[in-house]
């Protein structure tokens, strides 16, 4: 019998996870070994460029023959649920510039680095709070919902004027709207929910207005309710879904390596560079950020052509061994500003600097008051979310 | 060294006063960045090396050209 030979097969997306929780699937750390750009197959069947390298994930972030307008046809959805929810009310992450810079720079005044840096106080006092209601109820708990999910959830509420006590509704949907096995229904479905119900708080705040971001919004004559409902579903979902769960993982990966976690008790000053190293190893936006590329372009040596879809890979990017020696490693103390895990480009996070100053304040203080924290659970029957958009765990039993 | 800022292209993502908070700070008008010193003294050359390559609008020149004061 013969066998005819044929061009290698395109890489399956998404690929699996492996046996270590925190590293990039390891089909993905192949291919980055092997190139960087790297033939790829979508769910629908539809090609797309998987891009690994981290001076090309920059390239792909950064220069405007990339795309990040979801309505181009080549667009690459990993589900047709996530196609849905960029077409339908897209929010300035699925826009270009000017479109994008117009929308954005509505909302920067509230993320500049000083701005958030008189917020720390009040975010002091919240994961202070949170860790008291933590503990005065018993000796065990669950972290992401007793701690991780609540402190980002407070603080974007405030930020946003959004009622707390709404959390529920608004935690609910937006974990529909980051789960990749969603029908596109589902996902229809808890947007439209969000949107409403975004349509209907900022028109309250349009009549009684409060010292808040919709308020100011609401108060404009410059963007319409729809931009305003999908600017505030964006800062809501990320602002809480992103540092929940690095939070949360952040404690699952300290806790896994004692030594790490005892240099950060013994050294608070080492937190700001230990976050950023925290973000780099853990890249929680592990599916990669989409674009589509416009025009012809030689990336890495390989021709993208207008039309097709590439994924800008962050995870393997910050696992680059020339930028960062022992990749693999978690290393407080290592220099990993160069991190990508906020993006890069024009719509690198908005809400980093809030992002830092939380992660920093919530896991000084988690270590500080609680040494004896432990997680009581085998790490096996750990939940990771490989199935959501912001890779996390989905319930962690501790104690301390 | 000589600073240069295209504040067309910033994104007001922070990086550059994270990075070198003596040479950068943000607008409390518009979010942009602006400018504390535009000839840093030597001991500062590394970190605005950094903020340029963190920049993720690519708004930050450090020109250290024949000639640059």
């Amino acid at each position: 019998m013969t066998t005819t030979p044929t061009a290698p097969a395109a890489l399956a997306l998404p690929a699996a996870h492996g046996s270590c929780p925190f590293d990039p699937p390891p089909a993905y750390d192949q291919a980055a070994r092997q190139g960087t750009v790297t033939p790829a197959e979508l769910p629908d069947g539809a090609f797309c460029w998987l891009v690994t390298g981290h001076h090309e994930v920059r390239t792909v972030l950064s220069d405007p023959r990339f795309s990040a307008d979801a309505r181009h046809p080549g667009f690459p959805f990993l589900t047709p649920g996530r196609r849905a929810l960029a077409v339908t009310n897209p929010s300035f992450i699925r826009m270009d510039d000017p479109e994008h810079a117009r929308l954005r720079r509505m909302v920067t005044k509230d993320f500049l680095v000083h701005r958030v840096d008189a917020m720390r106080p009040g975010i002091q006092r919240i994961v202070d709070e949170t860790l008291d209601r933590m503990t005065a109820a018993g000796a065990t708990a669950d972290l992401v919902t007793d701690f991780a999910l609540p402190v980002p959830s407070l603080v974007i509420c405030l930020l946003l004027g959004v009622p707390y006590e709404d959390h529920e509704l608004f935690q609910a949907q937006s974990r529909t709207l980051l789960d990749n096995r969603a029908t596109q229904s589902e996902v229809e479905a808890a947007q439209r929910r969000l949107i409403d119900y975004l349509t209907e708080l900022a028109a309250r705040k349009k009549r009684e207005p409060a010292d808040d971001m919709l308020s100011r919004l609401a108060a404009r004559e410059d963007v319409s309710p729809a931009e305003i409902a999908s600017t505030g579903l964006l800062l809501l979902v990320a602002g809480h879904e992103t540092t929940a769960n690095m939070t949360a993982l952040s404690t699952v990966a300290l806790l896994r390596r004692p030594e790490q976690a005892a240099r950060l008790r013994a050294d608070p000053g080492l937190v700001r560079g230990a976050v950023e190293e925290l973000l780099r190893y853990l890249t929680i936006v592990q599916s990669g950020l989409a674009r589509v590329a416009v025009e012809d372009v030689d990336l890495g040596g390989t021709l993208v052509r207008a039309g097709q879809g590439v994924l800008a890979m962050l995870s393997t990017a910050n696992r680059d061994e020339e930028l960062f020696g022992a990749a693999d490693e978690l290393e407080v103390s290592r220099d990993a500003r160069r991190h990508l895990a906020f993006g890069f480009g024009v719509h690198q996070c908005l809400g980093q600097p809030l992002a830092r100053a939380e992660l920093q304040i919530a896991l000084e203080t988690l270590l500080r008051r609680l040494p004896g924290l432990r997680i009581t659970v085998p790490e096996e029957q750990l939940v990771f979310r490989g199935h959501s958009v912001v890779y996390g765990v989905d319930s962690l039993p501790v104690a301390w | 060294m000589q600073v240069i800022l295209d504040q067309d292209r910033c994104c007001s993502s922070g990086q550059c006063v994270l990075t070198a908070p003596e040479v950068f700070e943000q607008s409390d008008e518009d979010g942009l960045v602006t400018l504390r010193q535009e000839h840093p003294a030597p001991g500062l050359h590394a970190d605005v090396r950094l903020a340029a390559v963190l920049c993720p609008g690519g708004a930050i020149t450090a020109s250290e050209a024949a000639g640059a004061p």
